[in-house]
């Protein structure tokens, strides 16, 4: 991701801390030194990603190292409390809540992948188009968009998600659009900047048609937002699915899924089956709060006053 | 341009956006793949009640006539008649929204107060241990699922150690407040503490104040990271200012200083997005009233849902969407009064 922001000519100003001494992780692992230079924001996109990346991991590889087949009811007698034979106990099905943690996070992470990239799709092209068009096309454009930013978010994915009904595509489109004009926004903004660049108005000049000033002198410079926005959203959708999921919106009940067990969590609290909730409570976190990391640290590098 | 100009200009421009607003949300329920009729009787198809309810509610007309009939009966407040019974929806979200103004209300107090609070004291340390402490904690709130942390204090404070009811607005027990009554003038806002006090009844005020205390505090908590970052970083450019040191030599107490001097400035960009976090607290509004089995318009949503309720649902989301727009309007108008800048 860093070398997309380095290699898209956008010229930032990074403001090192000249006193940032070099640490031994980052001297193993050739690549993560440059990051950790950027100081704290680095070591927090370094932090995020290896949270991130271990949570994918774990879920892609759980169907061999699960110790049970995490939806098979009655594998342990029901609400076992965390023991030595089942790890984080059992709920009230007799699942295995450690097996389930392994790999429940598989929808979630289909469905924030998937509205990202229908946002990216959908977004980013709209946003570099109003923007250049400019006039009337932009108005009624950020209208459209305005309107949709203001409205509660949750409400509207959960009134989308209500009429498609289940299914990973569908949970992923109905939080595609409440995120949309997010990237819109903020894709416009920057054009609008950029627009007036004495290198566009040269490129112009030359010559150039309206797409390749778009395509090849604007889109490259925005590509560093493009990335912050998209890092940062993953978090808001990861946490809007598993609210989606709550509220008895979710994609299935027969796949494991860390919303679902949440959902189903909520019946047992008076038990005080604390187990059921928390393991997959505290997954979604990290997910969330990698993700978060990640672009906090991004955002910080993209604009260093961002950290006053 | 005089503030009558702005006011003026600023309601014209919220008329085209809750235009939008309504066409879009009739667009998602009527229009989107998926017939709610059908999907009201999900397996149970029974063409004559089907038929029936079609001509009952309209949805056999076509479907700009549909439109202009939603509109004009949104025109005279009428939100439909809710799939279930035939019951007027407006009614049954006017008794649920008490409930969820109630919360929302408390919880932006409560992530308001937070938020400046710790800005406050982290623009202090800028730099240091305290600061780095208050800004992760903020990030990890943000990364923290609002019905999860509900579930949580549910379980630690209020069934584990029992220090605060969980569920519902008031004991079962008790009558609800009745609000003011003298002689035959009869006035409440069903939100519990006001009608309480209003009645004179300092135990329902006190028992709605406890029942009140973990849905909103959950609610606060997790949206109070978004104002501590912002007061953060205002107070820290406002703290350096040439009229905040003019007051420090005037010998000035730090926390008048600070308080009093500077946060007076910081304030204005946290009550923009006070207006801007109002459509996010609704949303975690609806998981919260769900963790804490709350009985507002959120629950009401959700209960809709496992009804496949679909003009109730429609109605909920309509009725949230002019909410919103309303409240923004509010602020930014209140916005304007307070920072002349804005009438230039």
């Amino acid at each position: 991701m860093l070398i997309l922001i380095r290699g898209s000519g956008c010229e930032v100003s990074w403001v090192d801390k000249p006193k940032v001494k070099k640490s031994m992780l980052s001297s193993l692992i050739p690549g993560l030194s440059s990051l950790s230079q950027r100081g704290l924001a680095g070591w927090l996109v370094v932090l995020g990603f290896i949270m991130v990346a271990s949570i994918v991991m774990v879920t892609a590889i759980s169907p061999w190292i699960a110790p049970y087949n995490p939806s098979q009811i009655n594998v342990g007698k029901p609400l076992l409390s965390p023991n030595s034979q089942f790890l984080f106990g059992t709920n009230d099905l007799g699942q295995d809540v450690f097996s389930r943690v392994l790999s429940g996070g598989g929808i979630m992470l289909e469905v924030s992948i998937l509205s990202v990239i229908i946002c990216l799709l959908i977004g980013v092209p709209l946003g570099l188009f109003s923007s250049y068009a400019g006039g009337l096309v932009d108005r009624f454009f950020c209208l459209i968009m305005d309107s949709v930013y203001a409205f509660p978010g949750l409400v509207l994915a959960i009134a989308i998600a209500a009429m498609l009904g289940r299914g990973v595509i569908n949970m992923a489109i109905s939080i595609a659009v409440v995120y949309v004009p997010s990237y819109f926004r903020v894709i416009r903004s920057q054009v609008l900047s950029i627009k007036e660049m004495p290198y566009v108005e040269a490129a112009k000049a030359a010559g150039a048609k309206g797409r390749t000033v778009l395509s090849r002198y604007i889109f490259p410079n925005v590509v560093p937002s493009i990335v912050v926005v998209a890092t940062v959203n993953f978090a808001d959708a990861i946490l809007t699915a598993a609210g989606l999921t709550f509220i008895g919106l979710g994609v299935s009940v027969d796949i494991p899924d860390w919303g679902w067990d949440l959902t189903n969590g909520r019946r047992l609290l008076a038990s005080g089956t604390w187990w059921v909730i928390a393991y997959p409570g505290l997954m979604i976190i990290l997910l969330a709060l990698g993700f978060t990391l990640i672009g906090e640290g991004l955002s910080e590098m993209a604009n260093p006053r961002l950290r006053e | 341009m005089t503030l009558r100009t702005y006011v003026i200009s600023r309601i014209l421009l919220t008329i085209p956006m809750i235009f939008i607003l309504l066409t879009m949300v009739f667009l998602v329920i009527r229009v989107l793949p998926g017939d709610p009729v059908l999907l009201h009787f999900e397996k149970q198809e029974n063409p004559a009640a089907m038929e029936a309810m079609r001509r009952r509610l309209g949805l056999d007309k076509p479907l700009w006539v549909q439109y202009f009939d939603y509109l004009f009966g949104l025109f005279r407040g009428d939100l439909g008649e809710s799939m279930q019974d035939y019951s007027s929806v407006t009614q049954q979200i006017l008794s649920a929204f008490p409930a969820t103004l109630e919360l929302a209300i408390f919880s932006m107090v409560i992530a308001v107060s937070m938020g400046i609070f710790l800005g406050v004291e982290a623009s202090k340390g800028y730099g240091k241990t305290r600061d780095s402490v208050i800004r992760i904690s903020g990030i990890v709130t943000y990364a923290i699922p609002v019905f999860f942390l509900g579930m949580v204090f549910q379980m630690v404070f209020g069934l584990g150690l029992h220090w605060l009811p969980v569920g519902l607005r008031l004991p079962p027990r008790i009558d609800i407040p009745s609000g003011l009554n003298v002689g035959s003038v009869h006035f409440s806002t069903g939100l519990y503490t006001i009608d309480s006090l209003l009645e004179g009844n300092v135990f329902k005020f006190v028992e709605a104040l406890r029942y009140l205390a973990l849905p909103s505090l959950t609610l606060g908590l997790v949206l109070s990271g978004v104002f501590i970052r912002l007061t953060r970083s205002n107070m820290f450019e406002t703290l350096r200012l040439d009229y905040v040191t003019a007051a420090r030599a005037r010998g000035l107490s730090e926390t008048t200083v600070t308080y009093g001097y500077a946060l007076r400035n910081a304030f204005l960009p946290v009550l923009t997005m006070m207006g801007l976090q109002f459509a996010t607290l609704l949303g975690g509004a609806i998981l919260t009233e769900t963790t804490f089995s709350w009985p507002g318009l959120g629950r009401y949503i959700v209960d809709r849902i496992n009804f496949r309720d679909y003009t109730a649902i429609q109605g909920a989301v309509v009725f949230f969407g002019i909410f919103v727009s309303v409240v923004s309007l509010v602020v930014d108008l209140l916005y304007a009064y307070l920072d002349p800048r804005i009438r230039l």
